[in-house]
């Protein structure tokens, strides 16, 4: 039988497939010019125009069927099944499955979780990517290094989970421990080292991130108390949403700087880094932080040799000093190309499911809406909760969707 | 530029420095892999992959010779001679007969057993066990030994998995069903979008900018959101759970990505030779097969990797429009993730499944990594 080898049917399906759609292609173009419209007899002239009218559409269809039955439809297919009831026959139950849904507090932790990733992944991959983008620029080995830093993105979200559970794995006190992590981690001793990598190390980086986020949300809100240019109204929400959300972040980080000081760590004993909650999302987020990296770095070192050189000559014969430059002479002027790949891993982030799945499948807090969704969908064969909590990601996607389509808009006049 | 601030060597030096340290951070946890997928079960569950890349210090157990055969009659005395390693020499640091202190003498002392018993071992492996007709009777003397021990790898792990092993560990089938859901949803969509990106960048009609717009907004709708009203379609029409649907649905999810990077490389290619070829009477499709898939090869080629990495690394859609409860079709990273679930402290399994999957993707990506680049650079950047 055909079927019972999938190489060979994927062979055929291939050559089939490929066949049919150039074929389609080929002769519905002959059957509309020799056929419908043909270039000959009294009508030539009008013939041509008329299947130069119809031509686009041919070459459009096969494209244009797929993106409406397979993406456009189900988006609305989705939010009426949000709205019904499988087991009620689909009746319409109105916003049943939505209060059902906020009524779980699973919903509620992996809408945290999910902000978490948001503002955590998206941050460190841009800045570690801009990081190694701006350290590799001038370097004689720059391109190998930005070579295997970008090489997990070749890498499965799962196959980066293995390498990671390997690295977070535990083995009792009494043995040698296996996973990198805990064989660190049982060389801290609370003596001077430990202070300097646990308690300096983490204040110093929290405040590092405190004053990054501080200093974004005032390039934000400055142009409101300030005479900015743009002051287009509906960029002030916009505005005053960074701005909040920056000082709810600085705070956190300042908060969490000063918390480093007094927490008891359990020194010299092993720990079971995924169930530890609240600090295991950041052991899963590691995960894709490690992949995006080298996506936002291929991207930025791009718009980093895009710079003009004389705006960093001006710069060098003012007397900037190597910070200044990159800081006020280089971060403005690829400001459009850093929001670019912020909205692109933030994509990448609200879909996450596989490495959620494959490391801890949600328990001990880790939920995030992808996997929630995953699980009402297949595991609790509840369509109608499944659905609402999908249309809630595709709620968080559409501002980016508007600014992506307001963009290509923008470029195309 | 930075000798013109004059700062250069210091800097320069702390440049190389972070660089390295960024590499090797970002290179460990693959190399931890790597390696663990060469190592057996025991070896990885006694001691850190990073140790086995140096010799190490193990504790061993031999057996001399039996004395039925080979003890020799020395006066009233008798004794064994012989050498303890048979294959592997080690080198000996400390040794024992007791497993209460294994490395209580060092090479070439002498044990002292009760009555006159004795044991003498060399550091290159020969002993001597020397006692009466009682004492050197029944089953050889036990030596323990404590020995530098070389990194030992071996092929072992991708026998079993690749060749041999139980139909949970043997990862051969699940490799080809991947290759059959990869290719044909590699190849089609490139097809399909090819020629409604050509339409799209070169063919005048009403509502053309609604539909680029409409690309770019597809671009990114959650995958999520498809699932189940596709899952329902597929098994209304007859389709059900397969290759086809998930040829048909990675074709669909990989479209908006494909109009819209093959448009955006053929709006540049230049005007003049599609005008010049309208002019010597081409067909729009002749221009197309001729001239414009032949240019567009390398956006072609972007495409063709992303995709690939794309559908060989996915999960959410195999699993979802593949995998039936016969799981004959099952896909190697589905077979990762039960693996997890079932295997989860095998890691000379699990390394090596994981590394299987991940072999080819890393191969594509280091070969072709000019056409990947391009592609995340025209995909991305406006």
């Amino acid at each position: 039988m055909l079927t019972d080898n999938p190489a060979l049917l994927g062979l055929v399906t291939i050559v089939i497939g490929v066949g049919a759609c150039l074929g389609y292609f080929f002769f519905s173009n002959v059957v509309l010019d020799k056929v419908i419209f043909p270039a000959t007899g009294p009508n030539a002239g009008r013939n041509i125009n008329r299947a130069n009218l119809v031509r686009p559409w041919l070459f459009l269809f096969p494209a244009v069927f797929a993106l409406t039955l397979y993406l456009a439809y189900p988006v609305f297919e989705t939010l009426r099944l949000s709205l019904t009831d499988r087991s009620l026959d689909g009746a319409f139950v109105g916003f049943e499955n939505y209060r059902k849904m906020m009524a779980e507090s699973k919903f509620w932790e992996a809408v945290r979780n999910n902000m978490l990733w948001l503002i955590v992944v998206p941050a460190a991959s841009t800045a570690f990517g801009l990081l190694v983008a701006q350290l590799t620029d001038r370097i004689r080995w720059g391109n190998l290094a930005k070579s295997l830093i970008f090489m997990p993105m070749a890498i499965s979200f799962v196959g980066a989970s293995v390498i990671f559970k390997l690295i977070y794995d535990t083995r009792p006190a009494d043995q040698n421990q296996i996973g990198i992590l805990n064989a660190v981690w049982l060389k801290f001793d609370g003596g001077i080292g430990s202070v300097l990598m646990l308690q300096v190390l983490p204040t110093l980086m929290y405040l590092a991130f405190a004053a990054i986020v501080a200093y974004v949300a005032w390039l934000f809100v400055k142009d409101i108390v300030g005479k900015g240019q743009d002051r287009s109204v509906w960029l002030l929400p916009l505005r005053l949403l960074v701005g909040v959300a920056g000082v709810w972040l600085v705070w956190l980080s300042v908060s969490s700087a000063i918390g480093v000081w007094s927490a008891e760590l359990p020194h010299g004993e092993p720990q079971t880094w995924l169930t530890l909650s609240f600090w295991n999302n950041f052991f899963l987020m590691v995960v894709l932080i490690w992949i995006q990296t080298g996506f936002a770095m291929v991207i930025l070192s791009a718009a980093l040799r895009g710079i003009p050189e004389e705006t960093i000559e001006a710069a060098i014969i003012d007397g900037a000093n190597p910070f200044q430059i990159f800081f006020k002479i280089k971060v403005p002027q690829i400001m459009g190309t850093i929001v670019v790949v912020w909205t692109t891993i933030t994509l990448t982030v609200l879909k996450v499911f596989d490495i959620v799945f494959a490391m801890t499948n949600g328990q001990w807090e880790t939920q995030v809406l992808a996997n929630y969704m995953y699980d009402k969908l297949f595991r609790a064969n509840d369509w109608g909760v499944g659905s609402a909590s999908a249309i809630i990601i595709m709620l968080l996607v559409t501002p980016i969707l508007v600014w992506n389509v307001y963009n290509a808009r923008k470029e195309m006049r | 530029m930075a000798s013109i601030a004059g700062k250069k060597s210091g800097l320069t030096w702390a440049v190389h420095i972070s660089v390295a340290a960024l590499v090797l951070l970002w290179l460990f946890p693959t190399v931890g892999l790597f390696v663990s997928s060469f190592r057996s079960g025991d070896q990885i569950s006694s001691s850190g992959w990073w140790a086995a890349l140096f010799p190490s210090e193990q504790n061993e157990v031999y057996r001399t010779a039996d004395p039925k055969d080979k003890r020799v009659a020395d006066g009233d005395m008798f004794v064994v001679t012989g050498n303890i390693f048979e294959s592997a020499p080690r080198d000996i640091k400390a040794w024992g007969v007791s497993s209460r202190d294994v490395a209580a003498y060092q090479p070439g002392e002498t044990a002292e057993l009760k009555d006159g018993e004795s044991v003498t071992l060399q550091a290159d492996g020969n002993y001597v066990w020397r006692g009466n007709d009682k004492q050197i009777s029944g089953r050889g003397q036990r030596i323990f030994i404590t020995a530098t021990v070389p990194p030992d790898f071996s092929l072992e792990n991708y026998t079993t998995i690749l060749f041999s092993g139980s139909g949970q560990d043997n990862m051969a089938k699940a490799f080809f069903n991947t290759l059959t859901v990869t290719i044909p949803a590699t190849i089609i969509p490139i097809v399909i979008a090819a020629f409604a990106a050509y339409a799209l960048a070169w063919m005048e009609f009403p509502g053309r900018a609604l539909l680029i717009a409409a690309v770019v907004a597809l671009l990114v709708v959650p995958l999520q959101l498809a699932l189940i009203p596709l899952l329902r379609l597929h098994l209304g029409i007859g389709i059900g759970k397969g290759y086809l649907g998930v040829w048909l649905a990675h074709t669909a999810f990989g479209m908006p990505l494909a109009i819209y990077l093959l448009r955006n490389y053929m709006v540049g290619l230049p005007r003049d030779i599609i005008e010049n070829a309208k002019v010597d009477g081409a067909t729009d499709f002749e221009i197309f097969t001729r001239i414009i898939l032949p240019l567009s090869f390398p956006a072609l080629a972007s495409f063709a990797i992303f995709q690939f990495l794309w559908t060989w690394n996915d999960l959410l859609v195999a699993k979802v429009f593949l995998i039936d409860s016969t799981g004959s079709t099952t896909v190697m990273t589905n077979q990762i993730v039960e693996l997890l679930g079932t295997r989860g402290g095998n890691w000379e399994i699990l390394a090596t499944a994981a590394f299987v999957s991940i072999a080819v993707p890393l191969a594509v990506f280091f070969l072709m990594q000019r056409y990947l680049v391009r592609g995340l650079l025209a995909g991305s950047v406006k």
